[in-house]
C-alpha cells in the first residue's frame, strides 16, 4: 500500500490524532501522530489485515533541537511494504506509551532512546539504562549534551 | 530421604557469565539465576564496547564516517562499508558505475563467507570441537589475502567509498577470486562431513531454543536467525538493491531437519548453507562483471540535500539498517545504526529460560552474535 493510502486509512480511523504526512524527502514517508496514540495506532497498524506490519525494523529517538521525536520503521512480511511512523515530544519531559506488547523488538530499542536520549517510554516492561552504566548523568545523544569531566572520580 | 533434603536446602545461585568469558564472544555479560544446572533467567548486559559512534557521526563528515563502519562489525567489514555507501548514495541520489556495484557484491559475499566461517569455526569450538574452527580459519585467510590484494587491509577494509570503490581490482584479482572459489567450494561438504551431522554435536543442538516464526518476526530477528525458524526473508531477494537482481541463488530456509523448526541446529546449518549460495553469487558476478570506471563523481566538499533515509543491507549477521537524518551539511544531522546483534539480544531473556547452563553458550554461538555492534 502506498503512504499517501496508509495515511488516509489512520486518518480515517483515528481523525486528528494522525496529525500530517512528511512525504517529500522522507524514505520511507512518515505518518505523524501525536505522541499519547502511538500504541493504538501501533496496534491497529500491526492487526488491520490490510496493514499488517508484523515488524518493526528499527525504532529511534531523535533531538530536532526545539523537540524530540521518536520514530517507528515499519514493514509487513506478508503485505511486503514499508511505512514510517512518527512522534513528535517537547523538550521537557519527553515521554509516550511503550509499543513493547505490540512489537517485542521494540523493548531493546526504547532501553536505547531512553538511555541516550532520556525518552520515557511508560508502561514498558523493562526501561532500564541499556549501553551507559546505571549511573552515567545525562544522555548523550541529546544536541546539548555536555561532555562530562569526572565519571565516578576518574577525569575522562 | 526427606530429612536429608531438607537438610541441604536448594537455593538459587547469581552468577556472572562474562563479561570476559570465552564463549561470549566478546565482552557480553550475561547475568544467570540458576537452580542446579537449569536457568531460571539469564539476563544480558550489553554496553562494555559502547564508543558512541552514532554521536561520533554527527561530528565528522559523510566520507570520513567511511573506517568507524569498519569497527561496526569487524568480521563482515565490507559489508558495514557497502551498507554505508548505498545509505548516502540513496539519501543523495548519486548513480554508482556497475563496475563498482559488481565489485562490492564480489567482496560483500566473500566477506560473507569469510564471516559465516568464524561463525562455524567459533560456534562448533564453543560445543568442544577445537579442529574444525582450524579448517575454517584456514579457509578465511585465503579471504584475507584476497582483500589485502585489494585494499592492503586485512580486517578494517575501507575499501568501499560513497559513489563506488577506492580502487578497481589489482591484475588477477578475478582470477585469484576463481581459484579460491574452485577451492573453497568442495570444503562445505567436508565441514558437513566433519562435524555437521555428527551425532554427539547434532544432539547438542537440536531442540535447543527453538524460535518460531511469529517470535522471530515480533522479536525483530533478522538474517540467517531468522531464516533458521524458517521464514524465507532475504533483502539480497526481497528488497533487491545494487546488482543483486541479476544473480539467481536460493534462499536458505531451517527446515528442522534434525530436530524442532528454529532451533540452534537450523540457525547453525543456514549459514552452512549460505556459504554455498555466496559462492554462487561471486562466479556469476566474475561472469558478468563489466569494465568500466569505479567512482562516480561526488564534490570534495559533499552536502546531500535534505532529508531522511532508512536503508536496510543483507549483511552476514542479520540486516543492518542505517537511518540517516541530512540537514544539507557536511555532518550527518543524526545517524542511527539498527545493528543486528542488537536487536537479536531482545529474544535471549526468553529464549533461554528453563534450558541448562551449556545450552546457553549453544543458544549464543547459534544466534552469531558480534559486540562491537551490539555496543556501537
Amino acid at each position: 500500500m502506498e503512504p499517501k493510502e496508509i495515511f488516509e486509512k489512520v486518518t480515517e480511523k483515528f481523525g486528528g490524532k494522525a496529525v500530517e504526512l512528511q512525504g517529500e524527502g522522507f524514505r520511507p514517508a512518515f505518518v505523524v501522530v501525536s505522541p499519547e496514540s502511538v500504541r493504538e495506532i501501533a496496534l491497529f497498524l500491526r492487526d488491520d489485515p490490510a496493514m499488517k506490519f508484523d515488524s518493526l525494523m528499527c525504532l529511534s529517538g531523535v533531538d530536532y533541537k526545539d523537540r524530540f521525536a521518536v520514530t517507528y520503521h515499519l514493514h509487513s512480511l506478508s503485505v511486503g511494504h514499508q511505512i514510517g511512523v512518527k512522534a513528535y515530544l517537547p523538550r521537557e519531559a519527553p515521554s509516550l506509551p511503550s509499543v513493547d506488547m505490540v512489537w517485542p523488538a521494540a523493548n531493546f530499542q526504547e532501553r536505547e532512546a531512553f538511555d541516550l536520549y532520556g525518552i520515557v517510554f511508560e508502561g514498558s516492561w523493562d526501561l532500564r539504562r541499556i549501553l551507559l552504566p546505571e549511573d552515567w548523568e545525562g544522555h548523550p545523544l541529546r544536541k546539548d549534551y555536555k561532555y562530562p569531566e569526572f565519571y565516578n572520580g576518574i577525569k575522562v | 530421604m526427606k530429612a536429608r533434603a531438607e537438610a541441604l536446602p536448594t537455593q538459587e545461585m547469581l552468577i556472572n557469565m562474562g563479561p570476559q568469558h570465552p564463549s561470549t564472544h566478546g565482552v557480553l555479560r550475561v547475568i544467570l539465576r540458576t537452580d542446579g544446572e537449569v536457568v531460571v533467567n539469564a539476563r544480558p548486559d550489553v554496553g562494555y564496547l559502547h564508543r558512541a559512534l552514532e554521536k561520533i557521526g554527527e561530528r565528522v563528515t559523510y566520507a570520513q564516517y567511511m573506517p568507524f563502519t569498519d569497527r561496526l562489525d569487524y568480521l563482515a567489514a565490507m559489508n558495514c562499508n557497502a551498507a554505508w555507501a548505498w545509505t548516502v548514495e540513496k539519501l543523495a541520489g548519486i548513480e554508482v558505475p556497475e563496475r563498482a556495484e559488481y565489485i562490492r557484491v564480489i567482496v560483500c559475499e566473500l566477506n560473507r563467507i569469510a564471516s559465516h566461517l568464524i561463525a562455524f569455526g567459533s560456534f562448533t569450538a564453543d560445543m568442544g570441537a577445537f579442529t574444525p574452527f582450524l579448517y575454517a580459519i584456514r579457509e578465511r585467510e585465503r579471504i584475507n589475502d584476497l582483500f589485502e590484494d585489494i585494499c592492503g587491509n586485512r580486517l578494517t577494509y575501507n575499501y568501499v567509498r560513497i559513489g563506488g570503490v577506492s580502487a578497481d581490482l589489482p591484475d588477477r584479482f578475478l582470477e585469484k577470486t576463481k581459484e579460491f572459489l574452485d577451492y573453497f567450494a568442495p570444503k562445505v561438504p567436508e565441514y558437513n562431513n566433519l562435524i555437521s551431522y555428527n551425532k554427539i554435536f547434532v544432539h547438542r543442538l537440536a531442540n535447543v531454543a527453538a524460535v518460531t516464526p511469529e517470535d522471530a518476526v515480533g522479536y525483530g530477528l533478522t538474517g540467517p536467525n531468522l531464516r533458521g525458524s524458517g521464514v524465507p526473508f532475504d533483502l539480497r531477494k526481497n528488497e533487491p538493491y545494487s546488482v543483486y537482481p541479476e544473480f539467481d541463488f536460493d534462499v536458505c530456509v531451517g527446515t528442522g531437519e534434525r530436530g524442532t523448526l528454529g532451533d540452534c541446529f537450523d540457525r547453525y546449518m543456514v549459514r552452512i548453507n549460505e556459504m554455498k549460495e555466496s559462492v554462487r553469487i561471486v562466479r556469476q558476478a566474475i561472469e558478468q562483471i563489466p569494465e568500466g570506471p569505479v567512482m562516480a563523481k561526488v564534490p570534495r566538499m559533499f552536502k546531500p540535500p535534505v532529508g531522511e533515509v532508512y536503508f536496510r543491507a543483507e549483511n552476514p549477521r542479520g540486516e543492518t539498517g542505517i537511518y540517516l537524518i541530512s540537514d544539507g551539511t557536511v555532518n550527518p544531522y543524526r545517524l542511527k545504526i539498527r545493528a543486528p546483534s542488537f536487536v537479536t539480544m531482545g529474544i535471549f531473556e526468553k529464549i533461554t529460560k528453563g534450558l541448562m547452563i551449556a545450552d546457553v553458550v549453544a543458544v549464543i554461538g547459534s544466534f552469531d552474535i558480534i559486540l562491537p555492534e551490539i555496543d556501537r
